[in-house]
């Protein structure tokens, strides 16, 4: 391999790691609603999409820095998650239903609610947000003078980068060492004992989507300083989340995370060397793989057959 | 303590507990005991609030529990260790035991009660760190009693502890009943294995087709002659 091919290589992995940190912050969300709820969120994208309109606003109204919105714009997706959960989720889940899985065809209408509802606000435009630092990187040369191959690192990208990954542990702190976290948990693996426990699975119920909500919410204002935005941009990072959660196996919050950090790499390596067009049929292609051959998820692959 | 008054229980037009009535005193080991589908989980499901009775009344000192909600009953003292255990598979063992003492004072003296808890069965002490589904069958036993254990609870209610666990176990298991019941927690247990219940029990109630057919003294229950015949295989 010549020192140009290797460049490349290198260089659309080190994108498709810092674009799969960003895919597992919205995976992770997707799991945690799964594995307490025990459905799929179809409306995960849209959820994105509406802190990313917020972190929009704030910026083109107000000049704040996406970077700060994320912590305006996740307590208020955890809110409109508690909202959702409450009033519209936990009725529907009440009712005896025709169709077993009415709960996900209700997150399907959210969806849609909430991309028509931005499309009449915002109309179907393009909009970004025009940050001075978003074309700043950093160069391996400036480091190591005698490098003999050059990389970069975008500064946005390394930044959100970061965010995701404090997010994730601030995220795995509170599951794995305070009481609230330890009884979701509780509440996905076993409701009813939970419940015996003294768990009020009704509330960590509430509690999950809103999580959920905001970390998906969270990652809306991290891509934001490095994409653009649209209404109907939820759909995509709908399937995204679902592809996610599929490869890291229902449910697993590592599982999410390595899920998140693979389809990054996957869909990098198909734009650098099939077309940038090609992400989504990668994408595609990578979610039937899964479905067919490791239906458990990745983490299966490692555990040792019981 | 636990007055059960005429309850009825259905699932869907199912009946499967028919005008059932008994009571718990302080400080009692009391046992339901009968054949498979006689209704004893059902019984301690509906006290639980986990399946909630067409009619009849549950009142726990002086509380009708109807009006309190399923998971705010460990609040008033009564634990439930239900049939298969139903630990938290993904969780260690040190987590499991913190899940059983999520309020009030329990939370309060968690480390003290659980350090209590490991002398009572120090295998868990072993094994702290390890996952509750990757334990043996009798380990995982110890550790949903331990869970239990965790809330302080006045009253435990036990749903076949012994099930499947080697007879030597099955007696550890028992005499461990009988130090709960020392240490002042009244019992009430749901179990198959007649005989080594009713000799622990101070009193104890035939169930069949959800229906009370005989209820005495623990004692008076290994002489009767129909459970004799259809439980002691003499
Ligand atoms: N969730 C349910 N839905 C419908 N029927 C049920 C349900 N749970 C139990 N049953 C039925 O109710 C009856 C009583 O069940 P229950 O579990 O209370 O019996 P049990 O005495 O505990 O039996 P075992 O000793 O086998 O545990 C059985 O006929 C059972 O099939
Ligand atoms: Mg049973």
């Amino acid at each position: 391999m010549t020192s140009p091919q290797l460049e490349v290589l290198l260089q659309t992995i080190i994108a498709g790691l810092l674009l799969g940190g960003l895919y597992a912050l919205i995976g992770i969300g997707m799991t945690l609603i799964m594995g307490v709820m025990k459905i799929i969120n179809l409306a995960h994208g849209e959820l994105m999409m509406v802190a990313m309109y917020i972190a929009y606003v704030l910026y083109s109204s107000f000049h704040i820095d996406p970077y700060l919105s994320v912590f305006l714009a996740a307590p208020v997706l955890f809110l409109l998650g508690v909202l959702l959960q409450k009033y519209l989720i936990t009725p529907v889940l009440r009712v005896d239903a025709i169709i077993p899985e009415n709960q996900v065809i209700l997150t399907v209408g959210i969806g849609m609610v909430l991309s028509n509802v931005a499309a009449i606000i915002f109309s179907s435009d393009y909009r970004s947000t025009p940050v001075d630092y978003s074309t700043k990187a950093w160069y391996l040369t400036d480091i190591w003078k005698g490098s003999p191959i050059e990389l970069s690192l975008s500064m946005p990208w390394s930044v959100s980068f970061v965010f995701a990954v404090l997010i994730t542990v601030a995220l795995w702190f509170f599951l794995a060492k305070t009481d609230l976290g330890k009884s979701i948990r509780a509440t996905a693996q076993d409701k009813d004992a939970a419940t015996l426990m003294g768990v009020n699975v009704g509330f960590m119920r509430i509690v999950s989507f809103g999580l959920g909500s905001s970390l998906v919410g969270a990652a809306g204002c991290l891509f934001i300083p490095i994409y653009y935005l649209y209404p109907d941009l939820g759909g995509q990072f709908t399937l995204i989340a679902f592809v996610i959660t599929i490869l890291g196996g229902l449910g697993s919050t590592v599982g999410a995370i390595v899920g998140g950090l693979i389809l990054g790499v996957f869909e990098s390596l198909t734009a650098t060397y099939i077309g940038m067009g090609w992400a989504p049929v990668g994408r595609f292609v990578i979610f039937v793989l899964a479905l067919i051959f490791i239906p458990g998820g990745i983490l299966s692959l490692f555990k040792r057959r019981r | 303590m636990l007055e059960i008054k005429n309850i009825n229980v259905f699932y869907g037009d199912v009946q499967v507990i028919r005008d059932i009535s008994f009571k718990v005193n302080e400080g009692e080991i009391v046992a339901l005991v009968g054949a498979n589908g006689a209704g004893k989980s059902t019984t301690l499901k509906t006290i639980s609030g986990l399946v909630k009775p067409e009619s009849g009344e549950i009142i726990f000192n002086g509380t009708h529990l109807a009006k309190v909600e399923p998971y705010r009953l460990i609040e008033h003292g009564i634990v439930h260790v239900p049939e298969g255990r139903r630990l938290f598979v993904d969780m260690s063992v040190e987590e499991n035991l913190d899940m059983g003492s999520l309020k009030g004072a329990a939370k309060a003296e968690r480390e003290k009660t659980r350090e209590m808890v490991y002398k009572l069965f120090p295998r868990l002490l072993e094994r702290k760190k390890q996952l509750g589904g990757t334990l043996s069958g009798g380990e995982q036993q110890m550790l949903a009693i331990g869970r239990g254990l965790m809330s302080k609870p006045k009253l435990m209610m036990f749903d076949e502890p012994s099930l499947g666990l080697a007879p030597i176990l099955v007696r550890e298991i028992f005499s461990i009943l009988g130090n709960i019941r020392e240490e002042g927690t009244t019992v009430l247990i749901v179990e198959q294995n007649v005989k080594q219940t009713l000799s622990i029990s101070d009193r104890a109630y035939v169930l069949e087709n959800g229906r009370v057919v005989i209820e005495g003294t623990g004692a008076d229950l290994l002489n009767d002659e129909h459970v004799k015949k259809a439980y002691l295989g003499v």
